[in-house]
């Protein structure tokens, strides 16, 4: 089992006639390893056309008419990808993986209200994607370094995530489904909705979560965990040395008004019964330390 | 994106925000000037700096006839404002904004933000105005009112209202009071504010409401869609070494230490600079090179990071995923014969073509430390700086070989 997608998943891809948009569909439909996962395409103007044989559609409403695609990953540009994700909630799909990134906030406020009451889930934006490994990866990690598993990954970053993935696999510890949900302030799914879907997951027996400074959702997770998860969760989180009043890189990165620094993150995580590391060196052999 | 005082002020007039009149002044003559245009007797001199705490720096001052606008205009021009804020270096004025005097009766605080939790706008608001808002949040937390705001209707009469006399706007005053929210709401969403503070709001003894302050933040990824507060941008208050990065699509960030770093990935700089001090360094700056890093790219990241004079050594650290170790390692190798480095170099690098990098580093000639892990690699760049502090040893030049070598612990 898994979390979110598995080898049953099929995927629309809005932006698919992008430069992102092609060369990560193909990538992953690699990944697939010949399963057709990847079954359709969104874009207004190439309706009918098709890319690599992947058929093309005008609306995600067809798209989802057409090929039955019950998730759709984003990569249009940042001014449209807001709308793009309401559409693909019009249409209620199961889920949005919107990896675009520099989306303006305001759009995601809008987007976000214009969500509540609808089932569709929405991952990122500014995301890496989501992967099961072995069988499905949706959005633009590299694939080989992830390996089947018992470990669950849910992150606010990219390349860090991969590095924990690195971590894990080269000790031989596998991952049942990797989730970056991504570094924007206003977004999808948190760390608190990851952790619950892995907590239910039959296969996930532990997982990791990696954090970063800004707002405070890795202590309501935190929180959560301390009453309700019954697999252990070790944690790491970036931005110790990082200024106050600073965004560093992602646009949720930032110390403000005295909160959301590191630290705290860290204290109220070890409080929750979370086992954390100050050296991301180390995050791998943190999780083998409290598994089983 | 911050903009000035004075520059909010303005927008605030457009949205119907009341501010006292006022004009911007970059020389002392303009002060002069903008004192003659707004008449009166009282006029403010206050710098305009994108730091906050100026009035505790000595940088507003009252003044009581032109020749006090002209002495006070002549000593803040120029000054290195030092706040809270600026740091110890403190910020050049250049600018002054000259208002007329205005008659507080009361003191309030009111502020925008995109609250994380709710994923809204929220409005906060205070009658400690003129304080520290993060102090009378931690002392005294009952002063603040909050309201979270319905995007799809904006911010209510009934919420206004109920703001406005919970911090103790008058009655008489309340419509105003009222009015000025909307308004504010209305400037901060149009204009896509991340950030909106008037600090103090002021009630006058005729009972006006009046923005004394303003603050205003934009949110960086909607830009695009304002070229007209893009042209607001004041690069006299950025670092220059954060406008060259951005030139360059580079995330950087100047920090105090003396170890630069080059990572791919926010989260992963980020990580790197933490365990940089986990093992005894200091980083020097915060520089994401982002996903698409070429030749070009990282040489424009070294020349940045070399800009920075305390700068002892230099850290890459890349996570190889779709860009791929040996572009990476042909721009450093690239980056390094170009700039003529001097400083020890580290670098780590893991991912797709691995030992294609490692080997182009290696086959470079270049003395470049290779680390494993991002352990090694910062306890290496540690090392290496530590080494370079001591008083140069009697041996001759050219052989650091005695750095520790990277370890295979797989």
């Amino acid at each position: 089992m898994s979390i979110l997608i598995d080898r049953n998943t099929r995927v629309m891809t809005q932006g698919i006639t992008g430069k992102t948009g092609m060369f990560h569909t193909q990538t992953s439909r690699a990944y697939a390893g010949g399963r057709a996962c990847f079954v359709a395409g969104v874009n207004p103007k190439k309706a009918g056309e098709d890319f690599e044989g992947i058929p093309i559609f005008g609306t995600v409403k067809d798209a989802k008419a057409q090929t039955g695609a019950n998730v759709s990953v984003i990569y249009v540009p940042p001014p449209f990808a807001a709308a793009a994700i309401e559409e693909a909630v019009e249409a209620d799909l199961d889920l949005v993986i919107c990896i675009t990134e520099g989306v303006p906030v305001r759009d995601m406020v809008r987007t976000k209200y214009r969500m509540q009451g609808r089932r569709t889930l929405l991952v990122g934006p500014n995301c890496p994607g989501v992967i099961t490994p072995d069988e499905i990866k949706i959005g633009i990690m590299p694939g080989h370094i992830h390996k089947k598993g018992p470990v669950g990954v849910v992150s606010r970053s990219g390349t860090l995530t991969y590095e924990a993935v690195g971590q894990l696999s080269e000790l031989g510890l596998g991952q049942s489904s990797c989730v970056g949900i991504g570094g924007d302030p206003v977004n999808g799914l948190k760390h608190i909705d990851v952790l619950k879907m892995f907590n239910d997951d039959p296969k996930t027996e532990a997982v990791i979560m990696v954090g970063e400074i800004g707002g405070s959702d890795e202590e309501t997770a935190a929180r959560w965990v301390k009453q309700h998860m019954r697999k252990p969760v070790v944690g790491f989180i970036a931005g110790i040395t990082a200024p106050p009043g600073k965004r560093m890189g992602h646009a949720g990165a930032i110390i403000s008004g005295g909160k959301g620094t590191a630290q705290e993150k860290l204290a109220v995580m070890e409080e929750c019964g979370i086992k954390v590391t100050r050296n991301p060196a180390e995050m791998g052999r943190t999780l083998r330390s409290v598994l089983r | 994106m911050k903009i000035h005082e004075y520059q909010g002020k303005e927008i605030f007039r457009k949205y119907g925000v009341p501010t006292p009149r006022g004009f911007p002044a970059f020389s002392v003559e303009e002060a002069l000037e903008a004192a003659k245009k707004l008449g009166g007797s009282v006029w403010v001199v206050k710098a305009q700096i994108h730091a906050g705490g100026r009035g505790k720096g000595g940088g507003v001052k009252v003044a009581k006839s032109p020749a006090e606008v002209k002495a006070n205009a002549g000593k803040i021009l120029g000054m290195q404002l030092k706040t809270h804020q600026t740091g110890p270096q403190g910020q050049k004025v250049r600018r002054l904004l000259i208002e007329e005097g205005a008659d507080i009766r009361k003191e309030l605080y009111v502020g925008m933000v995109v609250d994380r939790v709710s994923q809204r706008v929220v409005l906060m608001a205070s009658s400690e105005g003129g304080m520290d808002i993060e102090e009378v949040a931690a002392k005294s937390p009952e002063k603040i009112r909050k309201v979270t705001i319905d995007p799809a209707q904006g911010l209510s009469d009934a919420d206004a209202d109920e703001i406005a006399l919970g911090i103790g706007i008058p009655q008489a005053a309340l419509p105003q009071g009222r009015a000025l929210f909307k308004a504010l709401y209305k400037c901060f969403d149009e204009t896509d504010a991340s950030l909106a503070e008037i600090n103090p709001l002021i009630i006058s003894k005729d009972n006006q409401v009046i923005a004394l302050d303003s603050k205003l933040n934009f949110d960086d990824n909607a830009l695009f869609r304002h070229p007209e507060i893009v042209a607001l941008r004041d690069l006299d208050e950025e670092d220059p070494l954060e406008i060259e990065a951005s030139k360059h699509d580079l995330s950087y960030i100047s920090l105090d230490g003396n170890i630069a770093c080059m990572v791919n990935g926010a989260g992963l700089a980020m990580a790197t600079m933490d365990t940089i001090k986990l093992f005894g360094g200091s980083p020097a700056n915060f520089l994401d090179v982002g996903g698409g890093a070429t030749a070009e790219k990282v040489t424009a990241a070294f020349k940045i990071m070399l800009s920075n004079r305390k700068v002892k050594a230099i850290l890459v650290n890349i996570f190889g995923g779709i860009m791929k170790c040996d572009t990476i390692a042909a721009g450093v190798v690239q980056a390094a014969r170009e700039v003529k480095l001097s400083v020890p170099l580290v670098v780590r690098m893991k991912g797709t073509n691995e030992d294609l990098g490692k080997k182009i580093l290696k086959d470079s000639g270049l003395p470049i430390i290779s680390a494993d892990n991002m352990a090694d690699a910062a306890k290496s760049v540690v090392a290496a700086v530590k080494k370079a502090a001591k008083p140069k040893p009697k041996a001759k030049p050219g052989k650091p070989k005695a750095k520790p070598k990277s370890r295979k612990h797989l």
